[in-house]
């Protein structure tokens, strides 16, 4: 609980940070809201030479609507989107979500950033960004990239951001019908981590789904698009039935469940069926 | 004069804990807050393998690291430091030698192998990693079951991994199970739980050559006992150490112990001659902090049709851990002392065997061997009632004694000094409507719901106790004294720490003096200021400490009132004393508390004879526990399909006899339920087939938190005890006894449409899940 000695920058630029990040190479570690680093260097599971702070970078905390498409800093924290007004009224799908995470604490320091990079395979923010198809921006020394949600997770607490690369920004399209969506997780009773979420993001025509994005954590090693689930919606009338016939599909694109003292993998395989059909209910308000 | 106590300004009401506004503005003092000039840290290298010979130690590399003093290793201070001692003292037990720092061997994850000492906590930690161990893996028994069969031999003079068998209990309980109409029998299970305070341990120690003088600041609940056993283990004459607690940010039982690190720490210093600290990190305190719970065991309860139960039998395995720590095999009999529950029972037997395994040593957990008892007898009740068709509350009433059956004796050997089952049980079946209830159930029943209900009465043994049943006294001490300027100190050889004694013992004493709250000040936790104490455990604090303040009270009244009859020049006989004020007949002249302190302090004009000054000490020896009681009713939902559980409601009516302050009532039943509801649902220390902690940090331990606990409602009834003066019997540990059975009652109501006749804590959704699912 006593981290090992490193060295602490905090530059005050984009520019100044990707600097000492090529400086130290593989040897630093990014501080953004610090709540899944500072844990793992005082449990000594990393030991970097250095800590670089981005947190006092001005503009990478704010929340904006460009045209169509909802810009979030990298650095706003889990509370500030769960207060956000306009994302309530464009996208309450990510409201809700960052009012599940963790408590308090880890609310108002926690950054949608920081939990995105860090890729922990029981966090909340990947069902949303999936299921709203989210662009995740990122600045390395050879400029800006995109990278699709879709691509973002590659494996347990790694994600593609590579080393030398800062997440800038999370972007997401203003969802044709923000209210029809949801988030809904079982919580690990002692850390409030994902067992497993579900988030869904529907667009429906007439009672009929047109459109369904539905993103899984804490199931598998990495989070996931049900695209059985989703491909079984589209098209069709929204009724309980198929509600209960596609969730039945939402743990086929997982191979290997995550199986730990909290949750079994085949517990974990059931209850991403019955949360997928809970949340689809939820935002089709079936 | 008058009697005391007449004038209860402050006793019985909900008087604002005067501890709060310094606690709540960060200003208290707690060990980490003290600093003193010059001081060093500790950081330990602790065992990484449960069960290892110690080949070599090669601390060369760390020596020469940045900032570090000293270091040692066990045989370093071998023969200069006595091993961390036991006060358990039964028949035939297998005591192993408890060094302060490992020797030769490790016996569980978290032994202290190595300690570094540095001029920083970091530095101190930095080089802890630069020690170099060769440990050589040895074979590792986990399971208590396992080990009290045969298993690898952890302590191989012993020849086996038994330390004692206890029996316990009265009566012809294998005629009372042949003579039965009914049997019911069910292994439990209540695992191993980490008590988990706020404020983890922590000691600093300051050794001042010239005077040979050592101060000992350390997290403790019993700072003069453990005065006395450090001194005894550094060779220090006992006077020459003044132990303090400061700031205690909780115990639960687990700070009523002497470790390791408090008499190492108090060698380190005396060797350094400077002071030396050492914080306890959470994994630390995960690991080598002890553990509380850990019995397996069969329970059989023998009944008649109609109910009526013959006897109970209870045949258990208790998980002691690789070494005793203070209390360590102790635990257990408190579970032999209770197994009659609220319960007419004629005959009762309890066999438990305490065995070694490679772990963190078991000891006292809030509750500490009772909540064990009142899961036992409370399950078997409810599995009774299923098998005889008659309603688990029937069945309680039916074996209860009654209110003039007190004092009760029971086939454990205990006499309950007074109870009123009924008038619990019926409040909390009128707070929850039952009857209705019941009927609420059936139909939800019927249309698939899973609701559930559960009771659990239990009674507690609190106010530990009298002498004779204690392994080091079971007495407590008070001074009260009146300084020149009027205002009362008093001194409890009680330790509180978090309880808030501070209030109540004020409360107190500024109703027996006629005195302002606020001008009665309560000094505690102090060995060089306060006369020797016991200590704060086994809700004991009020009962027998509280009962010393009365006492010393009345005592100090009394020479008050003679000095008081002298300045008034009347008799004694003569003198009223109310309100603090002392008034003499004939002519009804009055003097205050106040000028007769004066007085006894100028002693110009005192009474022939007389001592001056204005102080009394009283150490009080209880003559009996108290047994405290109550009723606890929990409703659950089950969802069927994740097996998730939710609490509904949750009624608690607790008897602790007269209230001093119902604040400090509620919030230790807060407490108390939350805990027993963390183990009923959450908590769980695992370790695995290889003896590594697996629930080492709190992203695994679930600690209960707010948004998972139900609201409560809460009653009390009020059923007095004439063991004390006060009236008072303790509720320290009620909601932790009261609400697991409670709880899990309740959730295995829930699921009776499946058939199922138990399942063991913690009782995860999983869990749940596959009894539903038949998986």
């Amino acid at each position: 609980m006593i981290p090992s000695n490193f060295e602490y920058h905090a530059p005050t630029s984009i520019e100044a940070a990707l600097d000492l990040i090529n400086q130290y190479g593989d040897d630093c570690k990014i501080l953004s809201g610090g709540h899944s680093l500072i844990p793992v260097l005082k449990l000594r599971l990393a030991a970097p030479a250095a800590v670089i702070d981005i947190g006092r970078i001005p503009g990478l905390s704010s929340i904006s609507l460009d045209r169509d498409r909802l810009r979030i800093g990298a650095l706003a924290t889990h509370a500030s989107i769960a207060a956000s007004d306009m994302l309530g009224q464009l996208c309450p799908l990510l409201a809700t979500t960052a009012h599940q995470i963790g408590d308090p604490q880890v609310r108002n320091r926690g950054t949608l950033g920081g939990s995105l990079v860090h890729a922990d395979p029981a966090a909340d923010w990947p069902a949303a960004i999936l299921a709203l198809d989210a662009s995740i921006t990122v600045r390395g020394s050879a400029g800006e990239r995109h990278i699709a949600a879709n691509d973002f997770f590659v494996d347990m607490l790694t994600s593609a951001v590579q080393q030398g690369e800062i997440v800038t920004e999370i972007s997401v399209a203003v969802p044709a019908q923000p209210r029809a969506s949801s988030y809904i997780k079982v919580a690990q009773s002692a850390s409030g981590f994902a067992v497993v979420g579900v988030a869904v993001q529907l667009e429906i025509d007439n009672g009929v789904c047109v459109g369904a994005r539905i993103g899984v954590t804490g199931f598998a090693p990495k989070p996931y698009r049900a695209s059985s689930t989703e491909n079984a919606l589209k098209g069709n009338p929204i009724t309980e039935d198929l509600i209960s016939s596609a969730a039945a599909l939402a743990d086929s694109e997982a191979a290997d469940a995550m199986n730990d003292i909290h949750a079994s993998g085949e517990y974990r395989r059931h209850l991403t069926r019955v949360i997928a059909a809970r949340a689809l209910r939820a935002a089709a308000r079936v | 004069m008058s009697s005391n106590g007449k004038n209860e300004k402050y006793v019985g009401r909900p008087v604002k804990r005067t501890e709060d506004p310094r606690l709540i503005q960060g200003l208290g003092h707690y060990v980490d807050d003290i600093r003193l000039a010059g001081e060093l840290y500790v950081a330990f290298l602790r065992s990484p393998y449960a069960h290892a010979r110690i080949n070599s130690i090669n601390t060369d590399a760390a020596r020469n690291a940045s900032g570090v003093v000293a270091i040692f290793t066990g045989s370093d201070i071998e023969g200069r430091v006595g091993n961390v001692p036991t006060a358990a003292a039964l028949e035939g037990l297998k005591v192993p030698k408890y060094p302060v720092l490992a020797l030769g061997k490790v016996f569980f994850v978290g032994q202290p192998v190595a300690a570094v000492v540095a001029t920083s906590r970091y530095a101190a930690r930095d080089a802890v990693d630069h020690i170099e161990v060769d440990f050589e893996p040895l074979d590792v028994v986990v399971d208590a079951e396992a080990a009290a069969q045969g298993g690898p031999v952890i302590h191989h003079d012993f020849g086996d991994n038994i330390a004692y068998v206890h029996r316990a209990g009265i009566g012809d309980v294998d005629a009372a199970f042949a003579s039965a109409d009914k049997i019911v029998a069910q292994k439990m299970h209540h695992q191993r739980l980490a008590p988990i305070s706020l404020e983890p341990r922590g000691v600093l120690a300051s050794f001042l050559p010239g005077e040979q003088q050592l101060t000992l600041w350390t997290s403790t609940q019993i700072p003069h006992l453990l005065r006395t056993q450090v001194a005894i283990m550094i060779g220090l004459p006992e006077n020459k150490v003044r132990v303090i607690a400061p700031e205690v940010g909780g115990g639960f039982g687990s700070k009523l112990n002497v470790y390791a690190e408090e008499a190492l720490l108090s060698f380190i210093s005396m060797q350094l001659h400077k002071p030396v600290k050492w914080i306890e990190t959470r994994r630390e305190n995960m690991s080598a902090t002890i553990h509380g719970r850990a019995q397996s065991g069969v329970a059989e309860l023998a009944l008649k049709n109609d109910g009526t139960i013959l006897g109970l039998r209870y045949t258990v395995t208790a998980d002691l851990g690789a070494y005793h720590q203070l209390l360590t095999p102790a635990i257990p009999t408190l579970t032999g002392l209770m197994l009659s529950g609220c319960y007419k029972i004629p005959a009762i037997s309890m066999v438990c065997t305490g065995v070694f395994t490679n772990k963190m040593a078991t000891d006292a957990y809030r509750g500490a061997g009772r909540p064990e008892a009142t899961y036992v007898v409370e399950r078997l009740m409810d599995i009774a009632a299923q098998e005889l068709g008659i309603d688990p509350v029937e069945l309680r009433r039916k074996n209860f004694p009654t209110p003039d059956e007190f004092p009760f004796a029971t086939a454990t050997g205990l006499f309950y000094d007074s109870g009123n089952y009924q008038a619990a049980l019926d409040r909390a079946l009128a707070m929850v409507d039952y009857d209705k209830l019941r009927e609420i159930q059936k139909s939800d029943t019927a249309a698939g719901r899973l609701v559930g209900i559960g009771v659990s009465t239990y009674v507690e043994i609190c106010a530990l106790g009298p002498s004779a049943a204690m392994p080091a006294g079971g007495w407590e001490s008070a001074t009260v004294r009146i300084e020149p300027t009027g205002k009362v100190t008093v001194m409890t050889g009680a330790s509180p720490h978090g309880q808030g004694q501070e209030t109540s013992f004020a409360q107190i004493t500024a109703d027996m003096l006629g005195v302002d709250l606020n001008d009665v000040y309560v000094i505690h936790g102090d060995t060089g200021i306060v006369q020797y104490g016991i200590g704060t455990f086994g809700s004991r604090a009020t009962a027998v400490g509280g009962t010393a303040v009365v006492y010393a009270t009345e005592k100090l009244i009394s020479k008050a009132t003679k000095i008081a009859a002298h300045l008034l020049t009347t008799d004694e006989e003569n003198v009223t004393f109310e309100n603090g004020v002392f008034s003499g007949a004939p002519d009804d002249k009055q003097v205050t508390i106040q000028q007769v302190a004066l007085a006894a302090h100028l002693a110009s004009n005192l009474p022939p004879d007389t001592e001056p000054g204005l102080s009394a000490t009283y150490f009080f020896e209880p003559k009996n526990f108290t047994f405290p009681f109550g009723a606890h009713i929990c409703i659950v939902e089950v969802d069927r399909d994740t097996g998730d559980i939710r609490i509904k409601r949750y009624v608690a009516v607790d008897d602790c006899g007269k209230v001093i302050n119902p604040l400090l009532v509620e919030g230790q039943v807060h407490g108390g339920i939350a805990q027993g509801l963390g183990q009923a649902l959450f908590e769980e220390v695992v370790y695995d087939e290889n003896g590594q902690l697996i629930t080492g940090t709190l992203m695994d331990y679930a600690v209960p938190k707010a948004h998972q606990l139900p609201r409560y409602e809460l009653d009390r009834t009020e059923t007095p005890t004439d063991v004390n003066p006060l009236g008072v019997k303790g509720v320290g540990e009620a909601g932790t006894i009261g609400s697991t059975p409670a709880i899990v009652n309740a959730v295995i109501d829930a699921l009776r449409p499946f058939g199922v006749k138990h399942i063991d804590m913690p009782l995860r959704p999983e869990k749940i899940w596959r009894v539903i699912s038949n998986q």
